[in-house]
């Protein structure tokens, strides 16, 4: 069995649960610990990507720069790894600078029908001699045939591999396995698994992953991440050692990275709040979770409601402004429903 | 006025969505009439719906120009930012009046809400794209009321199937074009764009919203601008419609605005084709009613 690779996201997911705040010291420190501890990226950054600080989803306390010259100092043995979502970055801007200040791989990410759009990216990536992921976001959206289809566009502009991405935590177990077992039938190059835990079902779908042909594991120390979190790593590794899938990471490195300095990045502890269940039933992106709780309280109406309108309206990551309107809307039916009970009871 | 009656040529290169819509908007026009569309996909569906339309029709792209330059005066080109690079200087030498609806940024950029006047004399015109169409001129309202506003911003969501392969491969292209615009007719100074495609079915709506940051902003003063704006917009795109705001909220300011297509090429939800196709189409007129004058 092909060894697995991890893709550690913690410093780019859980950029979400900090409302993008994550600091450089904070980089540093976390990259300190686990260079070296054999996973093999570390992907830094907005939880949105390069150049997606913005009013829309959330301005991050630091530039692209900054986040990614920090971590390059501290990451010797381990690779530096950014996410670029195409509409939100584009390669003059953020690819290009991204490149230069030392990023050795990058995820490209995009909804999971719209492949074709990354073609200039991941090309270009590659072009650079670097290594080049694509990432197919909210894959519950799409069937494991077009998921396929997809796939095979990214293989074709060189991508070395294809991480399916559960962005709204919205997984069954047979989804996992019909996906990543099609995908791995039918594609040349690597498939992995990015997992959210809103049905708390990360960790499982992970290795569900695993089992099902995936070769490369996409989570986060302490499940650290938007929304109910992500597949929660060093829960994993413990996991697979318990079952003898041998793995190259030294499990007590994660856990004193989730212990030192995850612990204290995070503003309260992840979890599983009854709002993350919504998102993950209605197939929302994890990342509106704190846009929608604000609209919510803003415009006095239940979150859950938002959320489920979201999911009606098969809202995708990135839509973040449609939630103000959904919400408004949502208030003046509430008014509505309200003036004409009113008028019954009379 | 004898000159009424007789309607100025035009060509347009680019078989896909854009020129497809722009086909059906060109021939209702009154001063325009389309004398060759071109494409390079043999299986486009656009040249079929134009031959079905009785209009003169080739494969061979810009190559159909360049042999019979005579065919028209005015050039759409709706191909992509790429092919536009390399169509720019063979129509400049053709002497072509070009009208490009590709983000290729190549000629000099038009808002007809905003400039359509500077327009007329440039050789190439620059449609930006849909996006900065929709958000330009709300950029420049917010400017004007508030000159301070240090950041705008402008978000755009569009249907998947809206969205065709000279879109999808340009995507850069379109965002630092947008963003450019908005520096452009606003003068704020940063701006940045984004671009979201939703495969969604039913169709989404083209949406687009607008934020700016501001410390202290004149909502009422804002919410007159910005209606003047709706109007002047709705002149030569009906479909356009403010839904949202402006609203201040957490020190941004909202807008947003949605685009109902006239449904020519596609059904009404590709408003962002209307947008960009009636912009170009009411530039054109214009310079037909100025040569025919």
């Amino acid at each position: 069995m092909q060894k697995l690779k991890f893709f550690d996201s913690t410093l780019r997911d859980g950029s979400h649960a900090v409302k993008h705040q994550i600091t450089l010291k904070q980089i540093s420190d976390y990259c300190r610990i686990v260079d070296g501890s054999g996973v093999y990226v570390v992907i830094v950054g907005h939880g949105n990507g390069l150049g997606a600080s913005s009013l829309q989803v959330g301005l991050s306390l630091h530039s692209d720069k900054e986040m990614i010259t920090t971590a390059r100092k501290e990451l010797k043995k381990t690779k530096l790894g950014a996410l670029l979502i195409p509409g939100f970055g584009t390669i003059k801007d953020d690819l290009a600078p991204a490149l230069e200040a030392g990023v050795d791989v990058v995820c490209v990410g995009i909804h999971c029908t719209e492949a074709d759009i990354t073609q200039q990216h991941i090309e270009y990536i590659v072009s650079q001699g670097k290594e080049a992921y694509g990432v197919l976001m909210m894959y519950h959206m799409a069937s494991k045939e077009r998921l396929l289809e997809e796939a095979k566009k990214m293989q074709s502009y060189g991508a070395k591999g294809v991480i399916i991405m559960d962005s709204a935590g919205s997984s069954t177990p047979k989804m996992v396995t019909d996906v990543i077992g099609h995908l791995s039938d039918n594609l040349e190059i690597e498939i992995g698994f990015h997992a959210h835990n809103n049905l708390s079902m990360a960790v499982a779908s992970s290795l569900l992953a695993i089992e099902s042909g995936a070769t490369i594991i996409d989570g986060t120390t302490r499940g650290f991440g938007a929304g109910a979190g992500n597949c929660q790593l060093e829960a994993l590794l413990a996991l697979m050692q318990k079952m003898s899938i041998e793995t190259d990471v030294d499990l007590y490195k994660m856990l004193d990275a989730s212990e030192d300095v995850v612990r204290k990045m995070m503003l309260k502890p992840q979890e599983v709040d009854p709002v993350s269940i919504v998102s993950g039933l209605a197939g929302v992106f994890s990342g509106f979770s704190p846009h929608v709780r604000k609209a919510a309280d803003k415009n006095g109406i239940d979150a859950r409601d938002i959320f489920m309108e979201l999911g009606r309206r098969k809202v995708v990551a990135g839509q973040e402004d449609i939630i103000l309107a959904v919400a408004q809307e949502l208030a003046k039916k509430k008014i509505r429903t309200q003036k004409t009970s009113a008028k019954r009871s009379r | 006025m004898k000159n009424t009656h007789q309607k100025m040529k035009v060509g347009i290169v680019g078989s896909g969505n854009i020129g497809t819509d722009l086909l059906y908007k060109v021939q209702r026009s009154k001063l325009l009439e389309c004398s060759i569309f071109a494409g390079r996909d043999p299986k486009s569906k656009g040249i079929k719906r134009a031959k079905a339309m009785g209009v003169n029709t080739s494969f061979d792209s810009i190559e159909a120009i360049e042999r019979n330059p005579e065919l028209c005066e005015i050039v759409f080109d709706a191909t992509s930012a790429r092919a536009h690079l390399k169509n720019a200087p063979i129509l400049k030498r053709l002497g072509k009046h070009v009208i490009d609806l590709t983000p290729s940024r190549v000629g000099k950029m038009c808002v007809p809400a905003l400039d359509i006047e500077d327009s007329l004399t440039a050789e190439n015109i620059s449609m930006v794209s849909c996006g900065g169409q929709a958000t330009a001129p709300i950029a420049r309202a917010i400017m004007e009321v508030h000159p301070e506003t240090s950041y705008i911003e402008v978000i755009g969501s569009i249907s998947s199937k809206s969205a065709g392969p000279g879109t999808r491969a340009n995507i850069d292209e379109y965002t630092q074009t947008t963003k450019d615009a908005i520096l452009l007719y606003s003068g704020v100074p940063k701006a940045k764009a984004i671009i979201i495609l939703n495969p969604a079915e039913p169709e989404v709506w083209m949406y687009n919203t607008v934020y700016a940051t501001i410390e202290d902003p004149n909502i009422p003063k804002l919410t007159k601008k910005i209606r003047d704006v709706e109007r002047e917009i709705q002149r030569y795109v009906p479909g356009y419609r403010v839904t949202l705001g402006p609203v201040f909220e957490n020190g941004r300011l909202i807008v947003s605005t949605q685009v109902e297509g006239a449904g020519d090429f596609l059904p009404k939800y590709s408003g962002n084709l209307d947008i960009i196709t009636s912009a170009a189409v009411r530039v054109a007129e214009e310079y037909a009613r100025s040569k025919m004058r």
